[in-house]
């Protein structure tokens, strides 16, 4: 008897657990696809199910007596007027305690695992994370590297990356959901985290704390490539872009209306997200996907404020073919 | 017996205007707490209706961070707060006998007070736009670099009104320290009472933290301080701090009336006293005590480090235990009872299970690195949603059937009732228990939109479909009120065989409250009595003249007087056309002025000595009211 209400309990839990993974889509924080994340949803399951047992217990008791103990029909007589019951009360103050023991224990273990300082660690890519109102700003500060891009944190598998983060103007808050939980970058501080991604894929990255009109659009991306990938990736980054004939127009436009904000160099940082590579972004401002129609950037050049709200960009008044030019120059920046 | 002092008495409108009966307050509290609530509801049904589709364009980006902002801050500060005011002045003077609170001019300067910092938030739609940096009003977004003068109003509006607020915690811990009827001892008070005690406590050391949060961000956005300034040295997270030194206790300060509640009403509609009462009491005060301890489990993102983030994780949880202690009470309050659903009991039936999951994703939420997962997105606002609509309100609709005829003389029609209690009920879950599973998919709270790449859309439907089931429930509410207040003033004294002292009274209670003061002889007054076999309650006094404090117009001039100064501070600084607004404006001439009516008035009570005056035994014999 005692037995199969355990089983039972077993088996509602693991039904919920899986209910709950099945409402889930696949990019959250219950499909971690990272140590941090994955250590973060281990602590996350210990106590949803040490949680469901409360639940359980409490809401059966509670259904219990609610039909139970109605008053029915032609009842009369007053209640027994019950005062108390030391060793019901011991209980539920002891054992709520204990179970309290079992989270409290992983939760300090955890806590200081993830304060763990890989900053001077020689193994791990360091990133300087500036959160910007409504863009990222990634810079690679390893010597070998010593990159700068915007809303694109491309990252090796396997490897810790390091990161040091800070705002430039109001706070906000760096969340990758499948790689790990967020941390708020606050200006005049520096926090650290780090993270690791097992595959190589693109993960959903979010701002968090609310920054102004745009935090809904504050969005970036985190590009895991296998090393040999991303070795790649950083050398393509460090050579000149070639431009074409065909850009020459766009980039005399780009020259004089953009470049005093946004550099094309990737050891440039400029005021404004790093253009360099945009032709490999997979986003337009960090939320659209960047079409080879490049309708997208299309919109955003004609208007930006339309597009992400409050932005520091504002619309700069180009032509129509301006913007064409001005495209076909952002797409041979690679 | 004669009197040299004349009976002071207004009618109609300057009787409400001049008002310092606690019950009179507890129903302007109540009207003004409810409007209120009606805004800070719209703004929810706005915030739904733009967030039901993808890339929604119904309010703007900038028009969403003003509804989510005003919502938070309405809800709480001017919704919440009140309505829990509302019942302290309707019902902690006659739960422990006495026959008005301790200062009862204070206490209109309170309500006062509170309604011109509601008043000046509100006003911020029409002049120039709404505060938009979040109810947390974190710096830098809330400081003088970012947005226009919104938040100008969110810092003058929240001081003048936590003026209130302080002074009428203040006053219910006096009351209730100093006025009980003899016998009432402090093992003897009711458990709302108890609570209302505790809440109080916390007021007192809770408000002033944000008092100085905000006086430090007014100096900051109106007279150039750098208190918030990275540049100059200030520091952000100091805010962060000092408002959740404040914050935390804050949600204790609305939740613990609410457990105050839920222990009257089970206990009456199951006929059983209340299970472990010394330990409901002594979970009351644990609670207070901790929820001192956890601000920074709000703040486990800020970057503060392990050891502080263990230690505030570890007092989170203990905070589990008392409140666990309680729901098991309440529980076994009702074993063995004769359970009567009311809608009173309806809506603190439905508070149980549904504070128990606000509980347990609560203890979810105390570990850290759990948190870096949750923090800001919305499984907290599930959290926070399950805690204080599910906990709070569901406590406040309860309380508000179960009171209402002691309020107002009339009784709230129980099938209208019910109809608003399965309609907000079922809609409250149907909001909101998706909201935890969305915030798992990763959707970041105050988002004014997302994409339909996110995969979001279905889960806000259906949340906002929930919200307009609680909108129909509350609709309901409101047509059963003005109903009710057509229909004759009936209710008897004691409709719900209760067992505490307001019960012994007729309804609504007499102005003076009890005739006699009433003696007290154990916990559940009323009901000892009931069992011991007599009518009403044993007199601990020979019946005499009453004495009652005068009525009195300064209370709202002395808030009218700093309603004009917020104004005077707030526009110092604007450039007006006309040289002479400009001149009054910027030379803090209006300002002064404003000050100047407030010190004026408190000359004027300080130097003119209102002895109040007295009611004499025959006039309320004549009216047949006995104690």
């Amino acid at each position: 008897m005692n037995m199969n209400r355990w089983k039972n309990v077993g088996r509602l839990t693991g039904f919920l657990v899986t209910m709950a993974l099945l409402l889930t889509g696949c990019d959250g924080v219950l499909d971690p696809k990272g140590p941090v994340a994955r250590e973060q949803l281990q602590l996350i399951n210990l106590s949803f199910i040490i949680m469901i047992v409360v639940l359980v217990i409490v809401f059966g008791l509670f259904f219990y007596v609610l039909v139970r103990f109605r008053k029915r029909k032609g009842q009369t007589g007053i209640p027994e007027q019950v005062e108390g019951n030391h060793k019901l009360e011991i209980i539920w103050t002891v054992i709520p305690f204990l179970l309290l023991v079992i989270i409290a224990v992983p939760t300090v273990l955890y806590t200081f695992k993830f304060a763990t300082d890989y900053t001077n660690d020689k193994n791990a890519i360091h990133v300087k994370v500036t959160g910007h109102q409504f863009w990222w700003e990634f810079e690679y500060t390893d010597k070998d590297l010593g990159l700068i891009t915007a809303n694109e944190l491309v990252i090796p598998v396997g490897k810790k990356i390091a990161l040091e983060l800070t705002s430039a103007d109001t706070l906000h808050s760096f969340w990758v959901p499948q790689l790990g939980g967020k941390i708020d970058t606050n200006p005049g501080m520096i926090n650290k985290m780090y993270l690791e991604a097992d595959i190589a894929a693109i993960y959903q990255g979010k701002c968090a704390e609310l920054c102004g009109a745009s935090h809904a659009l504050m969005n970036f991306k985190v590009i895991a490539k296998s090393e040999a990938d991303f070795a790649a990736w950083a050398s393509q980054m460090k050579a000149e872009a070639v431009i074409t004939e065909e850009a020459k127009e766009g980039e005399a436009i780009f020259t004089a209306k953009c470049l005093s904000c946004h550099a094309v160099s990737s050891d440039d940082r400029g005021a404004y997200p790093n253009l360099d590579g945009y032709a490999y972004r997979t986003r337009v401002a960090g939320v659209h996907p960047n079409d080879p129609q490049a309708e997208n950037l299309r919109k955003w050049l004609s208007d930006t404020d339309h597009v992400k709200p409050g932005n520091n960009m504002g619309n700069q008044g180009l032509t129509d073919v301006e913007i064409n030019e001005l495209i076909k120059y952002l797409h041979e920046l690679k | 017996m004669a009197h040299a002092h004349s009976v002071k008495r207004y009618r109609g409108m300057m009787d409400w205007l001049t008002t310092v009966d606690h019950k009179k307050i507890g129903i302007l509290y109540l009207i003004a707490g409810g409007f209120f609530f009606l805004i800070g509801g719209l703004e929810a049904i706005l915030i739904r209706i733009q967030l039901m589709y993808p890339e929604n364009t119904f309010v703007a980006a900038h028009t969403f961070n003003e509804l989510v902002t005003m919502h938070g801050t309405t809800m709480i500060f001017f919704a919440a707060m009140p309505l829990i005011f509302a019942l302290m002045n309707a019902v902690v003077p006659l739960q422990i006998g006495a026959r008005d609170v301790a200062y009862p001019f204070v206490n209109a300067l309170s309500y006062w007070l509170f309604l011109a910092g509601g008043i000046i938030l509100n006003v911020s739609w029409i002049f120039g736009g709404a505060p938009d940096a979040g109810w947390t009003a974190y710096v830098p977004l809330s400081g003088p670099d970012y947005g226009g003068n919104g938040v100008d109003f969110y810092v003058l509006g929240l001081q003048i009104a936590g003026l209130g607020t302080l002074i009428g915690g203040i006053n219910f811990l006096v009351t209730i320290i100093n006025m009980r009827a003899p016998g009432m001892s402090f093992m003897r008070m009711p458990l709302f009472t108890w609570t209302s005690f505790i809440t109080s406590a916390l007021i007192l050391f809770a408000f002033p933290a944000i008092t100085v949060g905000l006086v430090l961000l007014m100096f900051d956005r109106l007279f150039d301080g750098n208190f918030f300034n990275v540049e100059a040295g200030g520091n952000v997270v100091l805010w962060q701090h000092l408002f959740w030194i404040f914050g935390h206790p804050e949600v204790y300060i609305l939740i613990l009336p609410a457990f105050g509640v839920i222990s009257e009403v089970v206990s009456t509609f199951s006929s059983k006293r209340l299970f472990g009462y010394s330990s409901m009491v002594f979970a009351t005060v644990l609670i207070g005590f901790l929820g001192f301890m956890v601000w920074v489990h709000h703040m486990f993102t800020v970057g503060i480090g392990p050891v502080a983030n263990s230690l505030f994780a570890i007092a989170t949880m203990l905070i589990a235990v008392p409140t666990g202690i309680k729901i098991f009470n309440w529980i076994f309050t009702m074993w063995g009872g004769h359970i009567r659903y009311t809608t009173a009991n309806l809506f603190a039936a439905g508070f149980i299970p549904t504070f128990v999951m606000g509980g347990v994703t609560g203890v979810m939420l105390a570990i850290p690195p759990a948190d870096f997962q949750f923090h800001d997105s919305y499984f907290v606002v599930a959290h926070f949603h399950y805690v204080i609509v599910g906990g709070l309100v569901f406590g406040l609709f309860a309380a508000l059937f179960y009171w209402w005829p002691k309020m107002f003389g009339r009784m709230l029609d129980e099938t209208l009732g019910k109809i608003t209690f399965w309609f907000f009920f079922l809609g409250f879950h149907l909001t909101f228990f998706i909201q935890h599973i969305l915030g798992l998919e990763g959707m970041p709270r105050r988002v004014f939109t997302y994409l339909i790449e996110d995969g979001w859309h279905t889960s806000n439907f259906v949340s906002s479909i929930g919200a307009f089931a609680m909108t129909i429930g509350t609709l309901v509410l409101l047509w059963n009120i003005v109903a009710t207040s057509l229909k004759p003033r009936n209710a008897p004294a004691d409709p719900w065989d209760g067992r505490t002292l307001e019960w012994a009274i007729s309804s609504p209670a007499p102005e003076y409250n009890f005739a006699q003061t009433p003696l007290v002889r154990g916990l559940d007054a009323l009901w000892v009595e009931k069992t011991a076999g007599n009518k009403e309650m044993t007199p601990a006094e020979p019946i005499g003249p009453i004495h009652m404090p005068s009525p009195s117009i300064l209370p709202i001039i002395m808030a009218t007087g700093i309603f004009i100064a917020g104004f005077g501070f707030m526009y110092a600084r604007e450039g007006f056309d006309n040289a002479f607004i400009n001149m009054i404006f910027s030379n803090y001439l209006v300002a002064i002025f404003g000050l100047g009516i407030t010190l004026v008035c408190m000359l004027l009570r300080s130097l003119y000595d209102d002895k109040g005056f007295h009611i004499e035994p025959e006039e309320f014999e004549d009216k047949g009211v006995k104690a």
